[in-house]
């Protein structure tokens, strides 16, 4: 099993370090800002000066609203806190949320995808309707109303309640393309062989459709990422995102911060903005880059013509009379 | 007596460029169409002959290189710009392709297709004499005229290609150029078809060239017939003497491994065509060749004519010499290991 | 015409003398009246009013049995129902009606589950090589797969050993090169190669090879062929060739059965359908196979038309209308009315079109299949004069077979009406070591033709 994993996934590793030119850059680039950005989600305790609610250090009060100094080089919002440190600390709350909205997402969208697709019949229809009703919902009213129901129930307003409301509107995705695909690749001679051979249903979903089916899967998943980060973003700039008390959100800092703008106080809204910006367009980079990479038709582009040279003395060809 | 060729291709070379290095799909290749004759071109895949009849038409996709010379009564076709070439296609150069689905718009109806045809090409003629050619060509190939109308989802597959080959008969093309145009089709159909283009000449004056992997149908309908190798023409003549009394051994080999009715045994070509990415040095059959001398891995082979005055072969092997320009030891037998399995296809 | 010697009967018994092979053992697979249909899925609008679309009988009554170690030949062009027959044997298509029987048990209607167990003994090699393997899997796991899938591998190690033997028995040496490529890295003979191995590794009696060749190129289909016979040899094994190039099939198989719009029309011994083909059908594939030999040229007295549409075939004998020996009773219908205008029109310079095309109303009528054709004349002509035209493409071409179907022609105010002798459906006869359906061979045919129309 684990062979075949690798085998259906080092092609697309393979492609991915072939890769020339523009798509490379992309990738690259928006590998470097993601990279970023995770290594200030995984070492926020080490990195940002002080905690996200944090207003005292030292014994000593935050200023409010102060403008970027060297003890607060983002400044301090109007709640005393480190600008900077809310940054930082939002950075761990995107990744970590977008992460599991991701994972929920793939979990539960291929396989239902794959089953619904090989299966055909009763179950892709019903399934099938499901999908085209979440799909034409806005998908931000169906965040809210997720994370509404949810932040009401045991969950409470926390991030496992922004990564399940995030997954609930792009599973959609997920299952449309995969289960797309599988339908394509079940009239494929080696599936039909694969039933000739004996193998059951659930072998053949798994061995012989699940890898031909999962390339365009990283590219989903990647662009799904920018626009949850948006998605969460927007959760927590309406107030239905995480409570503030439990995590800092970017989100939420934007739209504390709409009211300082009149009065002139630009670094409580631009630094959180700039990361919401920066962090979606890396994942955005990956995505195209990704796509480009592994999508062939792009790949003519970097076809050279060839010179052919002068036919050497050897060739020499004698006309027909 | 020999006619001025209508079709004259000179040392063409098609290279493909790829992101590493490029394909010399067709590498060299030189021949002739005489007014009102058939010339079949054949090999297998991965030969270029396809490439070859692309390069002729003049639809080669991006990324591919040409040098060399096709003339079409006179006229060079490569380099020419576009829109020369379009006009040149119809009225001068007939085609017809393998998939005759995927050539005909399915939005429009066959008279459409027709009308289209002649009013791009002959814009002078009228409505009425447009319709009475259209007729003729199609009655010509079987198609009822009650079917002018339809579309072409509405025809099976044979009928598709008999509207394709009317089509292109019906400016009154001196040349035309068939790429596999039966491969796609059942046999029997396949007959019914291959008998049309044989009639050919005799209807209409124009020269075939008739690309195909298949032997037997360049046997049946062709009056020369050119073989393709690697890229090359190894041989080239009349098709009765080249099948009879073959020149090259690839060719030899070729008529041996086809299975006929006749067939009491089976043979086959050890190994595989090479790459055209990095073909073989010298004669690029040499690896597989039983007659393969020491000179063949050497040099390329020149090409030479053999047969008699009237039924003259060209050929490109070492094997006819000529014997000058042999290197002393060149004609001993070649050494070499077994071909290994790993390279057999 | 060749008559069977005064025995007539449906698909029993075989000629005795067709078991010359020595070994030729007892009926490994024994299929009899075996009907596969398709339901069409119509057009939209044909879905949306709830109208059936049609059928079609891709396999509609076929009987033979496949014995152990010989190789079966099953021939036909496109529409004949061979894939689908194939599909069938091997429950991948569940059959409408008939029995498949293998070594006695019943295999139709079998369930995916039961049919297991006969997956292991029957195996299949199918076209087109460049789609049978698993594109994400090595050569080495699609090849070792059934094992896996049949439970039969028990250590890491004993696959790959088993894997390694049959790699290296298809020529694919050595193995160790091929078990960690992947298809995308082979030439198309080699993934055949391939192919053969995963089919042979369960160690099966029967192999079912669905155009095992077409798709490689000529050198290249001889060393397949061969290597198929080896292990034919090697492996006792027991073939069902099917193909659409009778060339390969004569040096390939010990019978054959030649296939036309789902049904056998014609079966026996190799030797016996090259030497002295006895369907009509089977006459005009063997003259329409191009032949590599220059004196030969392109064969003019070919069947017209093409392969009919499957949905609504031709009345009795669905070769009929494309027959170049048909007479009375092969099924004449509305439809061949409406083919011989056509091809007549076809032949008329367009002027002399338009006029006739004038009196004659709309062909449409006569699509409808029906052994009574009534064909109106256009607005402001009589029938007197669409029948004129009649006589006068009869004139043309009195040879057409078309003419001998047609019993009476009636000629009303508005209209024609052109009555058709009763078809028959052609049965199963004998006819030297074949077995042909086909009313040329069948006495009661003639003793029907001979009686007076009622």
């Amino acid at each position: 099993m684990a062979a075949i994993r690798l085998g259906g996934l080092r092609r697309t590793a393979a492609r991915v370090r072939q890769a020339r030119g523009v798509p490379k850059w992309l990738l690259y680039t928006g590998l470097a800002i993601v990279a970023f950005f995770t290594v200030l989600a995984i070492f926020a305790p080490l990195i940002a000066p002080y905690g996200f609610a944090q207003v005292t250090s030292g014994g000593v009060h935050f200023p409010k609203q102060s403008a970027p100094s060297s003890a607060h080089l983002f400044g301090t919002t109007v709640q005393a806190t480190d600008v900077l440190s809310r940054v930082i600390w939002g950075a761990r709350t995107a990744i970590e949320v977008v992460l599991l909205a991701v994972a929920l997402s793939l979990v539960v969208g291929v396989p239902l995808g794959l089953v619904s697709g090989y299966i055909g019949g009763k179950l892709d229809r019903a399934l099938v309707m499901l999908n085209d009703a979440l799909f034409a919902f806005p998908y931000l009213l169906l965040a809210i109303v997720i994370a509404f129901l949810l932040s009401n129930s045991f969950l409470g307003q926390g991030i496992v309640t922004a990564a399940v409301a995030i997954t609930v509107v792009y599973v959609p995705q997920y299952f449309r393309v995969v289960r797309n695909h599988v339908i394509s690749v079940r009239e494929e001679t080696y599936v039909e062989a694969a039933r000739a051979l004996g193998a059951k249903r659930r072998t053949i979903i798994t061995r012989y459709v699940l890898y031909n089916v999962v390339q365009n899967v990283p590219v989903i998943a990647t662009l799904n990422a920018a626009d949850a980060i948006l998605t969460l973003a927007a959760l927590g700039f309406l107030g239905y995102g995480i409570q503030p008390t439990q995590a800092a959100e970017w989100g939420y800092d934007v739209s504390r911060a709409i009211d300082d703008a009149s009065a002139g106080i630009w670094w409580t809204g631009l630094f959180p903005g700039l990361a919401i910006v920066l962090l979606v367009t890396g994942f955005t980079l990956i995505g195209e880059g990704l796509n480009d990479v592994l999508n062939p038709l792009i790949r003519s582009r970097r076809i050279r013509v060839p010179e052919i040279p002068e036919p050497g003395a050897a060739a020499r060809e004698q006309e027909p009379a | 007596m020999s006619r001025e060729p209508v079709l004259s291709v000179r040392d063409l070379r098609v290279w493909y460029g790829t992101e590493a290095e490029p394909v010399r799909a067709v590498d060299g290749v030189s021949l002739d169409l005489r007014p009102g004759e058939t010339l079949g071109l054949v090999g297998e895949s991965g030969c270029g002959k396809s490439t070859l009849g692309r390069a002729i038409i003049g639809l080669l996709p991006e990324g591919a290189a040409v040098r060399g010379e096709v003339s079409l009564r006179g006229r060079n076709l490569v380099g020419l710009p576009d829109a020369e070439l379009r006009a040149m296609r119809g009225p001068e150069l007939g085609l017809i392709f393998q998939e005759p689905m995927t050539r005909l718009d399915p939005l429009l109806t066959i008279e459409d297709h027709f009308l289209e045809a002649l009013s791009a090409h002959e814009p002078g003629l009228e409505r009425g004499e447009m319709r009475r050619r259209s007729l003729e060509a199609l009655a010509g190939m079987g198609i009822p005229p009650t079917r002018f109308k339809q579309y072409p989802h509405e025809f099976s597959g044979g009928m598709r290609q008999r509207i394709m080959i009317a089509l292109a008969l019906v400016l009154n093309p001196k040349v035309v150029v068939a790429d596999e145009p039966t491969t796609a089709l059942d046999v029997i159909v396949e007959a019914q078809i291959l008998g049309i283009l044989s009639d050919l000449r005799e209807n209409f004056d124009a020269a075939l060239l008739l690309i195909t992997h298949n032997l037997g149908i360049v046997a049946e309908t062709c009056d020369r017939v050119a073989v393709m190798y690697a890229g090359k023409i190894a041989e080239e003549g009349e098709a009765r003497r080249v099948f009879t009394q073959p020149a090259h051994p690839y060719t030899r080999e070729l008529l041996r491994s086809i299975i006929s009715l006749r067939t009491t045994e089976l043979s086959y070509i050890p190994g595989a065509p090479p790459s055209l990415v990095d073909p073989p040095p010298g004669c690029r059959f040499h690896p597989r060749c039983p007659d393969a001398m020491r000179v063949c891995p050497a040099r390329e082979p020149v090409e030479v004519e053999v047969g008699t005055a009237e039924a003259k072969q060209r050929v490109a092997c070492w094997l006819h010499g000529p014997a000058a320009q042999i290197p002393p030891g060149g004609e001993a037998p070649l050494a070499r290991g077994e071909i290994a399995v790993a390279e057999e296809a | 015409m060749a008559r069977a010697e005064g025995e007539r009967g449906s698909a029993a018994t075989e000629p005795e003398a067709a078991a010359e092979r020595p070994g030729a053992g007892e009926a490994l697979l024994e299929v009899r009246d075996l009907c596969t249909t398709y339901s069409l899925r119509g057009s939209f609008l044909e879905r949306l009013s709830g109208r059936e679309a049609g059928t079609v009988k891709a396999v509609d009554g076929v009987s033979f049995d496949l014995r152990h170690g010989e190789v079966l030949g099953v021939v036909g062009e496109s529409g004949s129902g061979k894939t689908t027959l194939a599909r069938t044997l091997l429950g991948l298509v569940p059959a409408t009606a008939g029995s498949i029987r293998f070594e006695g048990q019943e295999l139709a209607g079998l369930s995916e589950g039961a049919m297991r167990p006969f997956r292991r003994r029957m195996q299949v090699v199918f076209q087109d090589p460049h789609a049978s393997l698993n594109p994400a899997m090595t050569i080495g796991e699609s090849v070792g797969d059934p094992l896996r899938i049949h439970g039969l591998a028990h250590s890491r190690e004993e696959v790959r050993a088993r894997v390694a033997e049959v790699l290296e028995r298809v020529g694919l040496a050595p193995a160790e090169q091929f078990m960690g490529k992947y298809p995308g890295d082979l030439s198309g003979g080699q993934k055949q190669r391939a192919v053969l191995a995963r089919a042979i590794i369960l160690g099966p009696q029967v192999l079912i090879a669905d155009e095992p060749v077409s798709m490689l190129d000529m050198s290249v289909r001889a060393k397949i062929l061969e290597l198929m016979l080896d292990l034919k040899r090697e492996l006792d094994l027991t073939y069902l060739y099917i193909t659409h190039d009778l060339a390969t099939a004569r040096f390939f198989c010990d019978r054959i059965a030649i296939m036309y719009l789902g049904q056998i029309v014609e079966m026996g011994p190799a030797e016996e359908i090259y030497a002295d083909p006895k369907h009509p059908y089977t006459v005009s594939l063997l003259a329409a196979i191009p032949e590599p030999d220059p004196s030969r040229s392109v064969p003019r007295d070919l069947p017209r038309g093409e392969v009919p549409d499957a949905v609504t075939p031709p009345l009795g004998c669905s070769f009929h209308p494309r027959c170049p020996r048909a007479f009375e009773v092969c099924g004449w219908e509305s439809r061949d009315l409406r083919t011989m205008i056509e091809t007549a029109w076809t032949r008329l310079a367009e002027a002399d079109y338009e006029a006739e095309q004038a009196v004659v109303g709309d062909l449409g009528a006569l699509d409808e299949p029906a052994e009574l054709a009534r064909l109106p004349a256009a607005e402001g002509h009589t029938g007197a004069e669409v029948a004129a035209i009649i006589e006068r493409m009869r004139a043309q071409d009195p040879d057409d077979p078309f003419w001998r179907g047609v019993a009476a022609i009636s000629v009303e105010p508005d209209a024609v009406s052109v009555r058709f002798h009763p078809g028959l459906e052609p049965c199963e006869v004998e006819a030297g070591r074949a077995r042909v359906r086909c009313h040329l061979y069948d006495p009661e045919a003639s003793a029907r033709t001979r009686a007076p129309a009622s």
